[in-house]
């Protein structure tokens, strides 16, 4: 099967007064039809700026500088700007953090919705706001002819995120690219609005990669896991796989971070130290200060992201790559 | 020596040094501040002195034109008097004005700011309705009428007689609310922080905890602004002094200057109005450009840049 | 919305009391109406019953709750000079400024829009690096100081432009217009675009950094993601929210004008009310001085008060909660 969405050794800068920072720095992954990804990592990792790669919307000193992005067949890094602005919110569509924050507070949600559609489809008015009443009616919002009338101020934000994964769906999109969908909400609406998003998956044939620092959250709705770290991939493999049995220190770091992992009355796990910022990565493998079995290899070369037991498996660790030291 | 070696390793010294419009903005201003303040002992004449100037030098162009005479590097006024030395003069005038305006208007809207921002309640509420009532007037309206009201109130000699401290008082008056609203809102966001409920739970007395504590604290944005009144100030004090309700032309300002000048472009003198008016101008835009620099260092939001 | 046009409405009435006061005082300690209506012959006897007759000796407050009367009648005094009521020398005067006030905003409504949009979108083209360093000298010009300068450039040197009045007029329903002449135009060329060039740097730079303050926000990201149109997203989404706070600045801004028209006025002999307002302080013409005070007052207060309900009228968030 053709895969819908192809990276491959996506590499981002900055370009700043003083010079570039390397953002994100040969990523590469792949997602089939229907499949939904989970990118974790902490804040600062670079799994937002990979999201925004993909749709190239780069905030400004940020530019793709290496690396290959096939949607569909279709390279999306040599489309022009006009190709890339009708793959955006129509094929690709992206759910951002805060719902408080990502709808326009002086547009009405009708007015919000039907610019999509518009954007895209040559519909009528009226048309368009069919389509947008339909997807309201599909994430489950009460009284929608209302909602349409309304300010975002007027809704809360449960129902304001349920409002732009409804924007998310107005052109049936392929591909769902969900940037912290749940993290700004209460945690009661977190599972409602997470429960939304895998029905809708499977209803609408859509793929997900789903950008989140909480491994909780991806482990319930993804298939695949790729943990990030200093902007590189470190681990990746099945979900199943990367929860139960993490190579990667750092990915065993998080998983005994996860509260439910630690005894009772015990302290929490955490990984000590910070992550490093993009001024000042070390050399070798990036986590090596933070690791506990890290060796003098760790400090000198970059490990290299390799299979281990099987070809989904990849890790990058000189543990694994050279056991018999270890 | 300590002090200066601290200083010079500071965030706020690398970044002048890194500024060349802030290091040229500050050279000049510091050379006009001294300049005009040193204008009675530097100037080559005294131009309060009505016998020092005879009325047959009047209008002369500046030295480098024809007419011109060595003796008066910029030419003369109307009444003979050598324009630099009065440029000089004015300077001084216009900056005694503006920064003691400022002084008087800062130590009123601090002052206000602290007492409505730590009291509160019905004071703050009275205080802040005044300040919301005369800050929907501008600052120049308010300025011009309270020196209309001034100058029919005390008679026009009389009001040229105390031009300065009046001038002060006005534009100080015109321009308060600006630090009270600014000082209050900053109070009210120290008075909840815990080393102010430390120092009120060790028994400090209210004054002792407004301005030892809460203060000192609310200075960075009164000096924010202050770069923004100075400035604002002298342009207040030319333009008054422009309407005629400012300096007299006996000590004159950079604004009385400048109209006494306007009077006589239309038979070409035109260097009487140009030369003060580029050395306002001048002038007002250094502190701002300064103002600008100073700004951008002090506003924490650029480091995310 | 409603309980919020009516506090707005009761705070611009307290806010009026507060100004008449200042005028009552102004004119109850400085003004001397006796001798604005007596010949200077008068005896003693007879200003002492002309004082008596106009209530002079009074309470302070029964006589500023009388002059608040006649001034909701339009009576403000008689002017001293004019020898006439002071509202119809007022009435007379406010064409010149109104017209010269009005110019000077569509100047800068048209010129800072586009300008300011312009140089946010596009912050490092060198049209938007040399309109910023222009505005940093422009704020720094006084606003006389750039009249005399256009009036010595285009009037004494080049005798493009006339330099002082207003030129041929129209009398309109005993409004004089300066606006259906070629000659009135002529004349409000020079003094409109120095007017306007105090507030044309501010408004550029208010413009310019709120849109791109606006520019950064998430909603315009995700109007970005959205696939939507440059120009919708610059003209509908940025826009919109850049004008909230704008609109709110022009309220005020507009009232600055009006001061600084006082000054225009000075430099290009305009016969409007600053003008007449600087002829009055030489004249010692208390009258016609408090009822300026007054107009003027009343003007701002009318203005910031429309601003203020106009701005609820955009913004949904106050006009929901009611309050700002």
């Amino acid at each position: 099967m053709a895969p819908l969405l192809e990276v491959e050794n996506l590499k981002v800068k900055f370009a700043l007064r003083f010079g570039e920072l390397t953002a994100i720095d040969g990523v590469s992954f792949t997602l089939v039809r229907r499949e939904k990804l989970g990118l974790v990592g902490e804040s600062g990792a670079g799994k937002s700026v990979t999201g925004f790669a993909i749709i190239n919307l780069l905030s400004k000193p940020g530019y793709i500088s290496d690396g290959k992005i096939t949607f569909q067949g279709q390279r999306l890094d040599k489309l022009s700007d006009e190709d890339m602005r009708d793959i955006r919110g129509n094929r690709i569509s992206m759910i951002f953090q805060d719902p408080m924050m990502t709808l326009n507070p002086v547009l009405t949600i009708g007015e919000q919705m039907a610019e999509t559609v518009l954007a895209h489809q040559k519909v009528s008015k009226a048309e368009a706001m069919e389509i947008a009443l339909a997807k309201l009616k599909k994430v489950y919002i009460p009284s929608p002819e209302e909602r349409l009338r309304q300010y975002p101020h007027e809704c809360s934000g449960g129902m304001r995120q349920r409002i732009v994964i409804a924007i998310a769906l107005l052109t049936d999109p392929a591909l769902i690219i969900a940037d912290e969908p749940t993290t700004a909400l209460d945690v009661t609406i977190q599972a409602d609005i997470m429960d939304l998003m895998v029905e809708l998956c499977a209803d609408e044939d859509m793929g997900l990669i789903l950008i989140t620092h909480d491994l909780a959250v991806v482990s319930q709705v993804t298939e695949k896991i790729a943990v990030m770290y200093a902007g590189k991939i470190i681990e990746s493999g099945p979900t199943a796989d990367i929860i139960h049995t993490p190579r990667h220190p750092y990915t065993q770091g998080l998983i005994q971070a996860i509260p439910g992992n630690s005894e009772a009355g015990r302290r929490l796990n955490q990984i000590p130290g910070m992550m490093p910022t993009l001024t000042d990565i070390p050399d070798g493998c990036a986590f090596h200060p933070r690791c506990g079995l890290s060796k003098d290899v760790c400090q000198r070369e970059t490990p290299l992201l390799l299979p281990t037991d099987n070809e989904n498996r990849l890790v990058a660790c000189h543990k694994i790559g050279l056991k018999n030291n270890f | 020596m300590n002090a200066w070696l601290r200083f010079k390793d500071s965030y706020l010294f690398y970044s002048f040094k890194r500024d060349p419009v802030a290091i040229i903005s500050f050279t000049l201003f510091f050379i006009l501040l001294l300049v005009g303040l040193s204008a009675p002992v530097i100037a080559p004449h005294n131009t309060y002195d009505t016998s020092t100037f005879d009325i047959m030098d009047s209008e002369l162009p500046p030295s480098w034109m024809d007419e011109g005479s060595q003796d008066f590097l910029f030419g003369t006024d109307i009444q003979g008097r050598d324009l630099f030395s009065t440029m000089l003069f004015g300077l001084r005038t216009s900056i005694i004005i503006g920064i003691g305006a400022v002084i008087f208007q800062a130590f009123f809207g601090v002052g206000i700011g602290l007492i409505a921002g730590y009291l509160g309640g019905r004071l703050d509420a009275f205080l802040m309705r005044v300040a919301d009532i005369q800050f929907s007037f501008p600052y120049l309206i308010v300025a011009i009428i309270a020196s209309a009201i001034f100058q029919v109130a005390f008679g026009v000699n009389r009001y040229e007689q105390l031009a300065i401290p009046l001038l002060i008082i006005i534009i100080g008056i015109s321009e308060w609310p600006k630090y009270a609203r600014t000082v209050r809102a900053s109070v009210l966001g120290e008075r909840n922080k815990e080393y102010v409920e430390a120092a009120r739970v060790i028994g400090l007395n209210r004054r002792t905890i407004m301005l030892r504590h809460i203060l000192p604290n609310t200075l960075t944005p009164v000096l924010v602004i202050s770069t923004i009144q100075v400035p604002q100030a002298i342009m207040s004090e030319a333009a008054l002094s422009f309407l005629g309700l400012g300096m007299p032309i006996t000590q004159p300002s950079l604004g009385s200057l400048i109209r006494a000048g306007f009077e006589y472009i239309f038979s070409g003198s035109w260097w009487i109005t140009f030369f003060p008016g580029i050395l306002l101008v001048v002038f007002i835009l250094v502190i701002l450009l300064l103002g600008d620099w100073l700004r951008d260092v002090l506003n924490p939001r650029l480091y995310k840049g | 919305m409603f309980a919020f046009i009516v506090r707005r409405i009761i705070q611009a009435i307290v806010v009026m009391m507060i100004i008449g006061l200042i005028g009552f005082a102004v004119k109850n300690n400085l003004g001397d109406p006796v001798r604005d209506l007596l010949p200077i012959s008068a005896s003693e006897a007879e200003r002492v019953a002309l004082r008596d007759k106009l209530g002079l000796n009074d309470p302070f407050v029964t006589q500023y709750f009388r002059f608040l009367g006649q001034a909701l009648k339009g009576d403000l005094g008689v002017s001293y000079f004019h020898s006439k009521p002071t509202i119809e020398v007022i009435a007379a005067k406010a064409p010149a400024t109104l017209e010269l006030v009005f110019a000077t905003a569509l100047i800068i409504v048209f010129i800072s829009l586009p300008v300011g949009v312009y140089s946010a979108i596009f912050p490092k083209s060198w049209f938007s690096r040399i309109t910023m360093g222009l505005s940093t000298v422009g704020v720094s010009m006084p606003v006389f100081l750039t009249a005399i300068v256009f009036i010595y450039i285009f009037g004494v040197e080049l005798h493009w432009l006339p330099s002082y009045g207003r030129g041929e007029t129209v009398n309109i329903y005993g409004w004089e217009s300066g606006f259906f002449t070629i000659d009135g135009l002529k004349h409000l060329i020079l003094p409109s675009i120095a007017l306007s060039s105090i507030m044309l740097p501010l408004f550029i730079r208010l413009i310019r950094s709120e849109m791109m303050e606006v520019l950064e926000t998430e909603y315009i990201k995700f109007a970005w993601a959205k696939g939507l149109h440059r120009k919708r997203i610059y003209l509908v989404h940025a826009f919109k929210n850049t004008l909230l706070p704008v609109v709110t600045v022009f309220g005020v801004e507009i009232g600055i004008l009006f001061a600084f028209t006082i000054l225009t006025e000075t430099v290009f002999q305009w016969q409007g009310m600053g003008f007449m307002f600087l002829e009055a302080v030489e004249r010692s013409d208390t009258a016609l001085l408090v009822a300026y005070l007054v107009v003027v007052g009343a003007i701002f207060v009318v203005v910031n008060t429309v601003v203020d309900i106009i701005y609820g009228f955009i913004n949904p968030m106050v006009r929901i909660a009611g309050t700002k």
